[in-house]
C-alpha cells in the first residue's frame, strides 16, 4: 500500500507529527475556551462539564482520538530523534545557531515537559488522584482548591509557557511539513502561529493566575 | 591581521582526528579565507610540516567545493557567500578561528577538512533522466514557461551542492538540497513526465543515505551560499505525499520481474 513507504520515510513521519499535532492544537483551543467559563462562575463551568460527560460514548471517542494522536506523535518524535542523532555521530566542537528560534530548539525537551504535565494534570483534575480535595462533577471547586496550592500553580504556569513555545514552532512548521504553506519572501513570518500560541498559553494561564490572585475563589 | 587557527587535523578516513592550533600572523585583510589557508599551508610546507587539506576549485562561489565550518557557522560569517567568498576583513584581528569539516554520517572525512559528499550525487542520480527530445535545437519559445515558475526554478537550480544545509542543520538533514533539486525540475514543463517517480526515488535515496529529517529550524536557508528558501522543502513534502498517493504501479518493473 502506498502509505507504507510514506510511513517509513522521514517526511511521512513528519506528516504524522504534523497531523496529530494539529488535532491536539484543535483540542487545546477548545479546552482553553471551555476553561474561561470559570470566570462566569461555578454554575456555568460545572454545567459545561456535566454537558461534556452527558455525551457518553462521544466523550470516549474524543478521548480515544486524542490518546492515539498523542501516542503517534511521541512515537514519530522518538524515531525521528534517533535518526537525527545517528545522522551526526560526531558533534561539532563549536556551533552557533544563526536563525533557529528558541522554540524550535526546545521542541524535544518541551515535549517531555508537556507529557509530564499532561499525566499530572489528568491525575489532578480528571481522576483527582493527586488532588487535595477532589469533588467529582464540581469542576469549579476542584480548580480553585487545586490551584490554590502555589507550587502546583507555578508548575501549571511553566507548563503553559512550554506549551506556548511548542505551539509557536509547531503550528507554523506543521503547515510547512504538510506543504500547505504558500511560498513567501518571509518564510519565518508566522502570524497564525503567534495568535494560536499566545491565545492558548495566556488563556490557560489566566486560571491559575486568577486563583492565586484571589479573583476567583 | 593576526589570528590563531584551531584546525581539525585528521590523517585519513580511519585515523583519529583532533584540533591543532596554528598562529597566523601577517594576514592581509583582503585575503579570502582560502587564500589565508594557502598562506598558512605555504608556511607549514616551508617548515616541512604537512599542509592542511581542504577542498576548493572555482574560488568564486559556483562549484561548492570549499566546505568548512568556521567558528560554528557553515561557510563562515558572511550571508549568501561560500567560504571562498569570505574575506579576512570579516573577522577581528586577534580572533581564534575554529575550523572544522562538515559533520554528517553521510559525509565521511577523507582528510583534515575534506569530506566525501558523494551521497549528494547519489541523490541526484536517483532522480534519473528526463524525457527530452534529442536532435536539432528547438525554437527558444516552443515550450512556454510562466515567468514566475522560471524564476523560482532558477532560484532552486542555483544550488551548488556544497552540503552547507546538511552541515548547518541540527538534524543533519539534506532536505534543502533534495528539495532544491526536485523544485528546479518540478516547476518546469520539461520536468513533468517523470515528476512523481523522481520525487519518490530522490526522497528514498535521501533517507537511505542516513540524513536526518527536517524540523524547520531554518538554519539551512541561512547557511546556503545561494540563499535558497526553505519554501522548497514545503513544496517537496507536498509533492512527495501527492506522488505516493497517486503513483501508478510500475509496469516496466512488473514486466521485467
Ligand atoms: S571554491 Fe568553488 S564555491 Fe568555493
Amino acid at each position: 500500500m502506498w502509505w507504507m513507504p510514506l510511513y517509513r520515510s522521514t517526511i511521512g513521519k513528519k506528516v504524522i507529527m504534523a497531523v496529530t499535532g494539529l488535532i491536539m492544537v484543535g483540542f487545546v483551543v477548545v479546552h482553553m475556551l471551555g476553561n474561561l467559563q470559570a470566570f462566569q462562575g461555578p454554575e456555568r463551568i460545572n454545567a459545561y462539564s456535566a454537558f461534556l460527560h452527558s455525551t457518553g460514548e462521544l466523550l470516549w471517542v474524543a478521548r480515544t482520538v486524542l490518546l492515539v494522536a498523542v501516542i503517534l506523535h511521541i512515537d514519530a518524535a522518538v524515531q525521528l530523534t534517533r535518526i537525527a542523532r545517528a545522522a551526526r555521530p560526531l558533534q561539532y566542537a563549536e556551533r552557533r545557531p544563526q536563525v533557529s528560534t528558541l522554540a524550535s530548539r526546545t521542541m524535544r525537551w518541551g515535549g517531555v515537559v508537556l507529557v509530564a504535565f499532561i499525566v499530572f494534570h489528568i491525575l489532578h483534575m480528571t481522576t483527582g488522584t493527586v488532588h487535595p480535595s477532589f469533588a467529582a462533577g464540581d469542576v469549579y471547586h476542584n480548580l480553585v482548591t487545586g490551584l490554590r496550592v502555589w507550587p502546583v500553580a507555578i508548575f501549571y504556569l511553566l507548563a503553559m509557557a512550554a506549551l506556548g513555545l511548542h505551539l509557536y514552532h509547531g503550528v507554523w512548521s506543521s503547515a510547512r511539513t504538510l506543504g500547505v504553506a504558500r511560498p513567501t519572501p518571509h518564510p519565518f513570518h508566522r502570524p497564525v502561529a503567534v495568535v494560536v500560541a499566545v491565545a492558548v498559553a495566556v488563556g490557560f494561564a489566566l486560571i491559575p493566575v486568577a486563583v492565586l490572585a484571589g479573583w476567583i475563589r | 591581521m593576526e589570528f590563531t587557527l584551531r584546525v581539525w587535523r585528521q590523517a585519513g578516513p580511519a585515523a583519529a582526528g583532533g584540533f591543532v592550533d596554528y598562529p597566523a600572523p601577517d594576514i592581509s585583510p583582503d585575503a579570502s579565507f582560502l587564500e589565508m589557508l594557502d598562506v598558512i599551508n605555504e608556511r607549514l610546507s616551508e617548515r616541512g610540516d604537512e599542509p592542511i587539506a581542504f577542498s576548493h576549485d572555482c574560488r568564486e562561489g559556483i562549484c561548492g567545493s570549499c566546505a568548512m565550518m568556521i567558528d560554528g557557522v557553515a561557510h563562515g560569517p558572511v550571508s549568501g557567500a561560500a567560504t571562498c567568498q569570505v574575506h579576512m576583513r570579516s573577522f577581528r584581528t586577534g580572533d581564534t578561528l575554529t575550523i572544522e569539516p562538515w559533520r554528517s554520517v553521510a559525509f565521511p572525512v577523507i582528510k583534515d577538512l575534506v569530506t566525501d559528499r558523494a551521497a549528494l550525487d547519489r541523490i541526484i542520480q536517483a532522480g534519473g533522466f528526463i524525457t527530452a527530445p534529442t536532435g536539432g535545437a528547438r525554437d527558444a519559445n516552443e515550450i512556454l514557461v510562466p515567468k514566475d515558475a522560471a524564476d523560482a526554478a532558477m532560484d532552486a537550480a542555483s544550488c551548488i551542492g556544497c552540503g552547507a544545509c546538511v552541515a548547518a542543520c541540527p538534524n543533519g538533514s539534506a532536505s534543502l538540497f533534495t528539495a532544491a533539486k526536485l523544485t528546479h525540475l518540478g516547476l518546469l514543463p520539461q520536468g513533468q513526465p517523470e515528476r512523481s517517480r523522481r520525487t519518490i526515488s530522490m526522497v528514498a535515496q535521501m533517507d537511505r543515505e542516513h540524513f536526518g529529517h527536517c524540523t524547520m529550524f531554518g538554519e539551512c536557508q541561512e547557511a546556503c551560499p545561494k540563499q535558497i528558501s526553505i519554501d522548497v522543502i514545503a513544496r517537496m513534502n507536498r509533492d512527495y505525499v501527492r506522488a505516493l498517493a497517486t503513483a501508478r504501479p510500475d509496469r516496466t518493473a512488473a514486466a521485467a520481474g
